[in-house]
Parts: C-alpha cells; structure tokens; sequence
C-alpha cells in the first residue's frame, strides 16, 4: 500500500482558477467550428394531436434563413431509438406523425443566428387535429383511456412482476400487515446550464462531429449511430471540459444529438443548438411521477417478514432509454438496508401525454426510499414502537458483509447501526424527542423524521434487462448485458511530470483534482506536478459503452482506473529501475517518488531521473520493455454479472450508505415547515477529498429537498404544461437551505483499489423520506400522513384544516386521497395510532 | 427565448416620449426598468411595434418631499428607494415593502413607476400605494391627470393608464410620525411575488386606534383596501380581541383565485393570518 | 442596426447590433467575454448577472443598446495583477463552486451585497445569495465564503 498525503485532504481544486476568472469553456463558449448556423425547435403546442402537415414557406422566405427540416425528414432519414422494452414504441429524435407531449420537437430551422431562427420558427405553420389526453398513470391504463401509440394497444410500455422469496407466505404469517398509497411529483434537474449541441457534417470524409454537454453513458453513441445510418468510427461525439452541472439528465439529450446532426447533415452547414430555459423546463427530462401502493407485512416485534410494492411509472408520450430504469435501476437494493426476504414488485411502465423521463440524481432511490421509509415509520406507529427500534431491528448487520439482498445485490461492505447510531447521537434524537413532548404539550407541530438509504453506485449495465421477461432473456438470440467499465491513462514525461487523461465528463465533481491527489499519492509527487486533461472525445479516449459520469461513477470506478494505471507506470518503473541497478525486482520498491532499494541501503532512481532516461535513451530500457513511460488501465467491476433466470441482479456495484435525522416544525396557521436540524452521516468507503464529498452531499440535499417542498412540473387538466419559468418551478434559493451537519463513517470497498465508493447522489435520495416522515411526525396529533410530494403549504395547510374541522383523529389519514386499496390483496386496517390488541 | 423585432426609441425628454408613443397609436411600450417587461419579450409574450426606452430621461428619477407627500419621478430606481434616508424617515412602509421586492440586482433596475404601471396583483408597492392612499400622476399627450389608487388598479396587469400615457410621479402621503408599520408576506421562496402580502400601518393613541390603514398583495386580481377591517381597529382598538376580528373579516373582504402555488381557501386564510401579524408588529413598533 | 459604445472592465469597446439584441449575448457573442452566463433568460437565475454602472443587475433582460455609455464589470476583470480577487479566492478556498456556471453570476453580486452591508449575518448572506440560483452546492461553501470574504472586502475599502 503507497502512503496517503494526499487521499483523505481537502484539496483545493485545480479546476477553481478556470471557473472564477470567467475561462471554463462550456458549450455555449467557444465555437469550436467557424460559421455555426443556429437552430430553433418548433415545438408541439398541443399534448397529443395527429400531424396533418407543414407549411414552411413564411419560415424559409425570412432572411439569414438556411433551412429547416421536418418529421418527414426525420422519419425519412433516421431510424428511431431502440428502447429498453419490448412494446413496438418507435421513438424518433423528433415527432413524425404524431405529437405526444406539449414541447415535443416537430420541425427544425437553421438561420444566421438565434434571433432569425426563433423569428423564423414562429412562421412555421404546422397543421393539427387534437386527440383526446391522458395524464394519469392509473387513468392511462383504463380500458377507455385514449391510447398514445396504436401499435401497442394500450399505454403500458411494461410491465414486470418480480417475486422474490415467499411474499404470499410472509404475509399469510404476519401479525400486522399495513399498506398505503404514495405518490411521488415529476420534477427534474435543472442544471444552470442547459443542453447545448453543435453538429458538423463532412461529407468528404464522412465523418458527423458533434460537440455537446452529454454526460454519458456513451451506450448512446452508437445507438445514435445507428439512428443517424452512420458507422460508428464516421460518429465523433465531443465533450468540453466543463458541463454546467447536469445531475442526471444531461443522459438524456441524444436525441437532440441526432437532430442537430440530422440538421446538419441535410442542411450542410455547421449547426449549433443552445435549449433556453422554458425548452428545458417543458420537454428535456425529468424523473417520473410515481404513483406507489405499498405493503409491509410484519412480526409484533417489529420483525419485518415482507414486502409489497406496486408502481406506476410515468414515463411520458414515449418510452426513453435508459428508461425504464425508474423501476428497475434499483432493483439490487429494493430491500434497502433491511433484512427481509420476501418481496414483490409489481411494475407497470405508463405511457401518458407528458414530457419523457429519465435519470434524475437518486434515479429512483428517492421514490424508493420515500415509500419504505414511510412504511417504516407507520409499522413503528401500529406498533407503538419507536421509529429508531423498527428499523434497528431490520438492519443488516456487520458480521453479514458481503450481503446478498434477496433481489440480487451484493452490498459490498458497511456497518449500518454504527452509521445510524452515529447519525441519532449527532441528532441528540433523545432530546428532540423530549423538546417534541413540550412542544407538543403547548400545542406546537414538531416532528423528528428518520430514513436510511443503501446509496448505490456505479450501475450495472445488466440492471437494464431486468425490464424484459425471463422467457425473452432466455432465447438464443438474446445478448446478456453486465458490466461497469472506466479507463484512465498516464503518461510521464521526459522531465518526470505528470499527465493523466480521462475521459469522464464531470458537471462540477472536480475530476481534475481528485485525480491530482491520487496520482500524487501513487507516484509520490505533489497534486500540483500532475496535469489532469478531461474532455471526452469518442476519436481519442479509451471507452466502452459505459462509459460516462452518472450513477455516482467515478469515486468508484473512474478512481479505480486511475489508481490502476498509476501501479501499471509504477510497477514499470520497478522494472526499468531494477534492471538500471541490475537488482532483481523483488529487493525494489516504489517509494516518494523514487525506485529504491527495500532494505533502505544503497542508491536510488527517482521518477525524473528515469523518465530522463527513458525518453533520451531507449537503449537503456530492458529488453522487451515497451518504450514509453505510459500506462492504460481499465477498471470493470467483476460484481457486474448479467440478470439471472429469477429476476436477480448486482444493479450496483459499490453500495454506501446512509442514515439522516430531521426535526421540523409546522406553522399551524400557514403549514410553513421549518427544518430545525438535520443530520446526515454518509458511509461512502474511503473518501479522498471530504471537501468535494461534503459539497456532494449538500448539493443533493438541496435537491431532494427541492422535490419534497417546492419542484413539481405541473399541467393542467387538458395537458397545458403549467411550470414553464422560474417562477413557476421553484429552485430553492439560498434561503431555503438548511445547514446540514454531516459525519462520515468508513468502510473501505473490498471491490475498489482505494476503498472508495460512490456518493454525488447521496441525500438527494433520502431527503423526500426524512422530511416527509418528520412532517408526518409533526402533524401526527392531527393524524395526518404525509404520502404525496411536494408538501406545498397550501396542501399541506387543506389537510391540516380538514383535520382539525374533523376534531381529534384517532385514524391518521393521507394528505392527498383516502388510502386506497392494494389491488389484488384484501383491504388492511390503515395504520392508526391505537395500539395493537 | 430570444425578443421579437422592435423599433426602439430612448427619448431624453418626457415630451419626446409621449410624443413617440403617441405615434404608434397604442401598438408600443415604455420601457423603464425592464424587470417585468423584458422576461416577457424573451418569451414573445409581449410584442410591440417599439419600446419607447425612458432610461435617459434624467428628468424622471427624484425623490421629494412636497406639500406632506414624498413624490418619486417614475424612473426611481426600487434601490434608490431601499436606501433613501427621506423614505426611510417618512414612509418606513416603503423602505419595508422594497426589502420584500426580488432581489438586490432587481432592485437595481426595477422602477417604482414601472412596479405600478404593472399592476402585478402580487406586488408590494401596488399594495402600499393602496394602504397609504396615494396617487399617481399621468402624462398624455393632452397633459397630466392625478390617479388615485383606488382608481389606479382595474384587473391583473391592467391599470386605467392609456397606452399613450406615461406614469410620471408616484406619490405616497408622508406617514404620520410615529406610526406603526408592517409589511408580512407569505411567498414559497424567499424574493417571490407574494402568495399572499399584507401591509398595515396603524396610528394610535393608547389603546385607541386613530387610523388603521390594511392592504393586501396577492388575494385578488388588485390590491384590496380592507376598509371594513381597518374600522373594527378603529372603533374597538388594538386589543388581541380587535385584531382578532379584524383578521377574520380580513378573510370575507377578499375574493381570491387559486393558482399551482395555493389555492384560494389557502390564500383567504393567509389573508386573516397575515392581517393578524402584520396588526401586531405594527403596533409593536408604533409610538403615541 | 445601433451602435453601442461602452465601457467594460476598464476596456473601451464599441459594437453594431440590432436594437432588441440582449446586452449578455453582445457581452458574449460581441466583445467575446464568456466569462458571464446564460441560464434562464428571464432573470430569475441570476447566472448572467454583471456589474452596470457599479451596481449587479440582470445582463439577460437588459438590452446592449441601454448599455451605450455605461461601464460595465464581468467576472474577466475581477482578477488584479494577476492575482485573485478575494471574493474568488474565498470561493475557492470553502469550495463555493462545483460546476462554476453560476459562479460568474454569484460573484457579482455577492461582491454588490458586500458593499451595501459590509458585516452581514448568515441569514443576511443567504437573503442576499438568494439572488442567484445554484444546482450544485447546495450553497453552504458559498455562504461560508462571502462570510469569510466579508471583513477582508470591507478592511480594504
Ligand atoms: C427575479 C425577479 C423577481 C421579482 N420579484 C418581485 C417581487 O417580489 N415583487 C414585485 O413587486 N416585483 C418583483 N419583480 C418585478 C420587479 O419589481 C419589476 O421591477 C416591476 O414589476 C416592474 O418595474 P420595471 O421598472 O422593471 O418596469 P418594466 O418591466 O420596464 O415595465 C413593466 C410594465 O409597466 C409599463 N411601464 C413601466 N413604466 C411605466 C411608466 N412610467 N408609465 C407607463 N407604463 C410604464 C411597461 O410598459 C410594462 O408594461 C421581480 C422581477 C424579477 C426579474
Ligand atoms: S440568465 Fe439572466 S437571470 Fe438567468
Ligand atoms: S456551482 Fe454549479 S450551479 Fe452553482
């Protein structure tokens, strides 16, 4: 094991200087072609309408006007997208005949500039006939219901039903069973920056570039190749160095990717595409709109046995890889930290007059989690138990490292009560508990909410087939899928500097210097004697088609590569050292920075002296040595193995973990919530830069935060969407972030070189939970529930009222309609705060 | 989200102005800090032949105090007025209101003459120019004619002035000294137009209520003056029982709508929340 | 077409653009200082907001006409002798940026509100950062850096 100087500090970061003087270069920045043409999207007005035709003269007459292209273009020229299920949905890069969501993309115009295009895109007439609109998941997949794509039949893109263990058993057996029904808001990342595309065609050379903020994982290349009838050595894809954040749904801009290259291939020009704000808002992603029926069946001791979930995934007018990974992206950590070995999933993908959906930070977990720990918290509640002995009761333990959830996941490492008691000491949980019972005598609303959350990173590939039947994954002609791979190469140079090349695509995760601090470490050098170069591009990195930043990636797996290829340099260096001292390799080692002798006697060669001669005199090097001071290594995780027969898979393949504590107070006259401490601890394995971990973990805090309180893209009931500004969906401010106190606790990785996992997803995850369970604390004299997202204050004040106008409660209700029955099962009591007889 | 085509015009005097507006015959806008008009022509929600452009019109940016009423030129910047020592002095409301508007850079930009010309039904000054009973002054091309609020105001966004007209002066009745002030706002984030805002000053004597002056933001498509409120203070006093009662008529004298951010039983119950905090730190901070 | 002369960052400039153009696409596009960003169009994100006549306000919903004659800051002139501000070296220091796309915006008018209140409290300081939107930190770095920055501002004023 080399020395840790540098792994563990908080580093200042080398991309800093950049970003403060104005000088990051991000899409919108530096033209990388002369003469970009600029492009404007006309988009569908209507939710879902049949296309008659298109008048573009007006449009094509107006001066610094190139050109334009169509549906009929894009059905003429493209191929649609594959998707990730088996219902013939042909999703185009645009609408062809049919429009399916308001903002849907119909024609493309390319002018001088944006002004001309947005001026042209205006005259474009684009004739109507209005269908009739379905928004609901549950009213999509009514008999009557209008159907959006006819080759399907319905609006059920998928459906899974994933049984594992003995469900019926445990819940014959349980002594309680509870159930509720949640429902989770569409909201969306809202990086600052939107997506930006520019496209250029040579059709000499056949070869379509094209530079955007894609995020990865690069799978989309070549599917993009194929939609473009390009081979996929004729396809460039370019990432600037910086990306103005993304949080997962720069993922989801490929299709753009096509059209603008489609553009640019029939127009024969350069095009260049920024989205503004209200595209962004109206039609880029987001994460779906869930609505949930859960069950949990139970031991009186609180014992949990099993678990139902029932989910309706609202994807919107289309289904859009990696869609449908709102339902399956977690299924290796379905469980969560618990023990429980009976569970059903029943998963219904749903089609609806909506805007298309995809990864958003926690793809899925805070959906997850907020039912779960929800449940939780009623159990305790039915129960009379406390919340903390439920679910200490449930914990995975220790000694059961590594742990095989009964869905597949295999949780690498961890102490799951040590973190949880950690997070309840820092919370001063007894306390609160006391400060709950005197505010509770004085009338006030104070509640104390807990959830814990396994934190998966590094997605398996395979988790995608999880989506398609057994049967289907058994024919021949099915390709299993596995794996998560990243590369990192390093090069040293004649004067013993450093040079490491990624080919990540970091949104702010500060990739440059957590790279700086691991070379540092392993070569023995300072951060600032290593170089970091990060921009992605197809033609030069090593790759693979997971390549990318999502899934909470690269302090997992990007690290691993880097780690990997500086031992690769350095067990060169051993070589080239030992045959220099004509020593044998095993009495050398690596150490500051130098080949020395083990024993600590005799002379040594440091990197610069042997990058001097390496470079200047090849004739020095050993026999057979390769000669040059360069290593490639590529890291893939061998826990990535495909979906088996029954439905199990390792959908991660680091998995941290997290337990928060929240205590709030309600306004009883205007339902404002007000967060009076939270507590976060995060086991993310080895930490190489708290610093840039910290800042993770408050970033994805304000954003579930965001969805729990104040981001709902909302539409009317005709399908008018109706949070098109920022004044409509709300970005928390400064003023709406709470202080955060944050602990770590550190279970190294066995699977990493460095221990470390992920976490850019971290409480993003957990926040929907926390919150809702202290809200539901707090409002618990009124016997209200919080099961639906987000807590508006007027919501939440109309439940209030109605609870108080209703007088003391001795059934606690939900916020939003009256618990509805699980389909299927026999109607549960609802949890009550009566105990058990 | 790019402004359609315009013809622009930035007049260095009133007369040029009016002038200039007159010509278009009601097909251009004044364009004064731009804080709400231009966020509607990137989105083409506004599209007129020309902007008539009244930045350089020096002539239109002032305070002064003038027979018992501070009057503001149109163009007064809403940060001017965040640091004004007369406004601060005279009309303590205002200075509150300001604090309430957007953000510093708004402020910065943002008139107080373009703020009411607006008519946001959410906004803060048009609610403190309904407590204080103000009035603006207009100029067309036929001369000046002086509005009172309660005139001012006709429906969401929509005021009495003429498109030919252009706002010119605000003017706000210096406070009594020693009156009690507040502005309370609900909104969900903080420098959001308010779901709901109420402004109240209170004058009194003792116990005695002299004068109660209460007006709300957000609770309808104007700002309502809440006479029948302010009357209960002003016959009963300022005991809890008088605010009380004043916050639950508070909540009959609005009618408001519902929108994605409240609804309206929401909204009408903030009205009297409000009403009742904003009473009660007014006469915290009142003297006499 | 009109032609807008101005000053920025103590640099004489002069360009010819159509009246409705935007003052941040002539910043960007004209003078070519990308440094200032674009993230809404409507003024509430606060990515593009700059330094007109010595005050922060929106560069998205003014127009470059409105600009002639003015001087204006970006973030490309905060930088004195080649060194740090140290507004950004306190941004750096308590990792005040992550993605840096709405740091050229926060800056600007973090600066601004230093300069009307010199010793502000946290509260103060989240009330006045509020101005700008930022995705990535969930703004503690950035409020402990205006907090730190703020009597160093005010000691060398
Ligand atoms: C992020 C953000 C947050 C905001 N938050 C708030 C808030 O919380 N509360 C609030 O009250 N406001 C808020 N505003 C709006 C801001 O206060 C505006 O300044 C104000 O509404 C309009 O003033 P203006 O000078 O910018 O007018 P402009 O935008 O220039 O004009 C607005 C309208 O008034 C007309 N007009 C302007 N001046 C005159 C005149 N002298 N005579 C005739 N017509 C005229 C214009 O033609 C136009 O139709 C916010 C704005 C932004 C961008
Ligand atoms: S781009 Fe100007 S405020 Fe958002
Ligand atoms: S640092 Fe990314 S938006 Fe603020």
């Amino acid at each position: 094991m080399s020395e840790t100087r540098w792994i563990g500090k908080s580093v200042k970061r080398v991309e800093d200087a950049r970003l403060l003087t104005g000088r990051g270069t991000y899409i919108d920045d530096h033209p990388p072609v002369a003469n970009a043409c600029h492009a404007a999207i006309v988009r569908s007005p209507l939710p879902h309408a049949v296309i008659r035709g298109y008048d573009l003269s007006a449009a094509l007459a107006l001066d610094g006007v190139v050109g334009a292209i169509t549906g009929e273009d894009v059905a003429r020229h493209t191929k649609p997208f594959s998707v990730g299920v088996t219902a013939p949905i042909h999703y185009y890069c645009a609408a062809t005949d049919r429009v399916r969501f308001v903002g849907e993309p119909v024609v493309v115009v390319v002018a001088k500039n944006r002004y001309v295009a947005e001026d042209a895109a205006e005259l474009v007439q684009v004739d109507y006939d209005p269908l009739p609109v379905v928004l609901d998941p549950e009213r999509a997949l009514d008999s009557t219901a209008p159907v959006l794509h006819q080759a399907v039949g319905s609006n059920l893109a998928g459906h899974r039903r994933l049984v594992y263990g003995e469900p019926e058993r445990a819940f014959r057996e349980a002594d309680v069973v509870l159930s509720e029904r949640f429902s989770f808001p569409k909201y969306g990342s809202t990086p600052i920056e939107t997506y930006g595309v520019i496209a250029r065609w040579d059709p000499l050379d056949g070869v379509c570039t094209v530079w955007s903020n894609f995020m990865g994982p690069f799978i989309m290349h070549p599917l993009t190749a194929r939609v473009l009838g390009l081979a996929e050595n004729k396809l460039r894809f370019i990432v600037p160095t910086d990306i103005g954040g993304s949080f997962g749904i720069k993922s989801s801009i490929y299709p753009y990717i096509a059209l603008m290259a489609l553009a640019a291939m029939r127009l024969g020009v350069p095009v260049k595409w920024i989205e503004d704000r209200r595209e962004h808002l109206l039609a880029s992603s987001s994460g779906t709109d869930r609505v949930a029926y859960r069950e949990v069946a139970a031991c009186r001791d609180g014992t949990i046995l099993g678990m139902r979930f029932k989910w309706l995934d609202n994807v919107g007018g289309y289904i859009r890889s990696p869609e449908p990974g709102c339902s399956f992206r977690p299924t290796g950590n379905f469980v969560g930290p618990y023990r429980f070995q009976h569970l059903e999933v029943d998963a219904s993908v749903v089609m609806t007059n909506k805007s298309l959906t995809g990864p958003n930070r926690g793809y899925a977990c805070g959906h997850l989690y907020f039912e779960t720990e929800g449940m939780m918290d009623r159990l305790a509640d039915r129960l009379g138990l406390d919340p903390v002995e439920v679910r200490r009761k449930n914990l995975v333990q220790p000694d059961q490292f590594p742990y095989r959830t009964p869905t597949g996941g295999l949780y690498d490492s961890g102490d799951y009560p040590a973190v949880f008691d950690k997070a309840l000491e820092l919370a001063r949980y007894d306390e609160l508990r006391r400060e709950q019972a005197k505010a509770r005598a004085g009338g006030r609303y104070f509640g104390i909410g807990l959830a814990l959350a396994v934190d998966p990173s590094v997605s398996n590939m395979g988790y995608v087939a999880t989506a398609l039947d057994p049967q289907f994954r058994a024919k021949p002609e099915y390709l299993p899928k596995s794996g998560a791979v990243d590369a990192a190469t390093i090069k040293i140079d004649p004067l013993g500097r450093v040079i490491a090349i990624l080919g990540t695509t970091p949104q702010g995760q500060g990739h440059q210097t957590v790279v700086s601090q691991i070379v540092a470490d392993e070569l023995g050098l300072a951060p600032q004697d290593v170089t970091v170069v990060d921009e992605m591009d197809t033609f030069t990195r090593v790759w693979s088609i997971s390549s990318g930043t999502y899934s909470s990636r690269f302090g997992s797996v990007g690290t691993s590569a880097v780690a990997l290829a500086a031992r690769k340099l350095k067990a060169k260096l051993v070589d080239y050292g030992a045959h220099l001292m004509e020593l044998p390799v095993a009495s050398l080692e690596f150490r500051d920075g130098a080949v020395r002798p083990r024993s600590g006697k005799g002379p040594s060669y440091s990197i610069k002296d042997l990058a001097g001669r390496a470079h200047w005199n090849t004739e020095s090097l050993p026999e057979g040595m390769e000669p040059a001071l360069q290593a490639t290594a590529v890291f893939g995780f061998t826990v990535a193995k495909a979906v088996d027969a029954e439905d199990r898979v390792n959908s991660s393949n680091t998995y941290g973990f997290i337990a928060e504590v929240m205590a709030v107070e309600v306004d009883p006259e205007t339902a404002a919530i007000k967060i009076l401490r939270y507590v976060t601890v995060h086991d993310a394995g080895t930490i190489i830069n708290p610093m840039i971990a910290e800042g993770q973990i408050y970033g994805g805090a304000l954003h579930g935060l965001g969805g729990a309180l104040y981001e709902e893209l909302a539409y009317d009931e005709h399908g008018q969407f109706l949070t098109g500004t920022f004044m409509d969906y709300l970005v928390p401010t400064a003023s709406e972030a709470p202080p955060i106190d944050i602990a770590h606790i550190v279970s190294p990785s066995p699977l990493t070189p460095l221990g470390s996992k992920g976490l850019g997803e971290s409480s993003s995850m957990t926040v929907p939970a926390v919150i809702a369970n202290a809200v539901s604390d707090a409002l618990a004299p009124l016997g209200i529930w919080i099961n639906e997202l987000p807590m508006t204050p007027s919501k939440l004040w109309t439940a209030m009222d109605r609870a108080r106008r209703a007088g003391a409660p001795t059934v606690r209700t939900g916020v939003s309609e009256p618990l509805a029955s699980f389909s299927g099962h026999p109607r549960p009591k609802p949890a009550s705060r009566t105990p058990l007889p | 989200m790019k402004p359609p085509k315009f013809e622009y015009h930035a007049p260095t005097t009133l007369d040029e102005a009016i002038a200039a507006l007159g010509r278009y015959g009601g097909d251009a806008k004044v364009l004064a800090g731009g804080q709400s008009l231009m966020p509607l022509l990137n989105f083409r929600l506004a599209r007129p032949a020309a902007l008539v452009d009244l930045n350089r019109i020096a002539s239109l940016a002032y305070i002064r105090e003038q027979d018992g009423q501070v009057r503001f030129g149109a163009m007064t910047r809403q940060r001017t007025i965040e640091f004004s020592p007369v406004v601060a002095q005279r009309l303590p409301l205002l200075k509150e209101a300001t604090r309430w508007v957007g953000h510093l850079p708004i402020r910065t930009r943002g008139t107080i003459g373009g703020s009411i010309a607006h008519a946001d039904p959410s906004a803060e000054y048009p609610a403190v120019l309904a407590a204080l009973e103000g009035e603006v002054v207009a100029r067309g091309a036929t001369g000046d004619r002086v509005i009172r609020a309660a005139d001012l105001f006709q429906t969401y966004l929509t005021t009495n002035l003429a498109p030919d007209e252009i706002l010119t002066e605000v003017r706000l009745p210096a406070m009594p000294a020693g009156a009690g002030y507040a502005l309370e706002e609900f909104a969900r984030r903080h420098g959001d137009f308010a779901i709901v805002g109420i402004a109240a000053v209170v004058v009194r004597e003792g116990q005695r209520c002299t004068m109660a002056r209460l007006a709300t933001a957000g609770a309808g498509p104007v700002p309502v003056r809440l006479r029948a409120a302010e009357e209960i203070l002003e016959r009963e006093g300022l005991g809890d029982a008088a605010i009380a009662a004043a916050a639950r008529r508070a909540t009959e004298l609005v009618d408001p709508d519902a929108d994605i951010h409240a609804s309206a039983d929401y909204r009408r119950h903030l009205a009297g929340v409000l009403t009742k905090r904003a009473l009660t730190r007014a006469i915290g901070v009142a003297r006499g | 077409m009109v032609t807008v002369r101005l000053n920025v960052n103590g640099v004489a400039h002069e360009g010819r653009c159509e009246p409705r153009k935007l003052l941040v696409d002539f910043i960007r596009e004209d003078l070519g200082l990308t440094g200032t960003h674009v993230g809404c169009e409507h003024g509430i994100c606060g990515a593009c907001t700059i330094m007109f006549n010595g005050e922060a306000a929106r560069s998205c919903i003014m127009l470059a006409v409105q600009a002639d004659g003015a001087e204006l800051a970006t973030v490309e002139g905060l930088m004195r002798d080649g060194k740090l501000h140290p507004l950004q070296e306190a941004f750096r220091e308590h990792h005040g940026l992550q993605c840096g796309f709405c740091t050229p915006g926060m800056l600007m008018t973090a600066l601004d509100f230093l300069r009307t209140n010199p010793a502000p409290s946290d509260r103060e300081i989240r009330e006045g950062i509020s101005a700008v939107l930022c995705r990535c930190t969930g703004y503690q770095g950035i409020v402990n850096a205006v907090r730190a920055a703020a009597p160093i501002l005010a000691s060398g004023r």
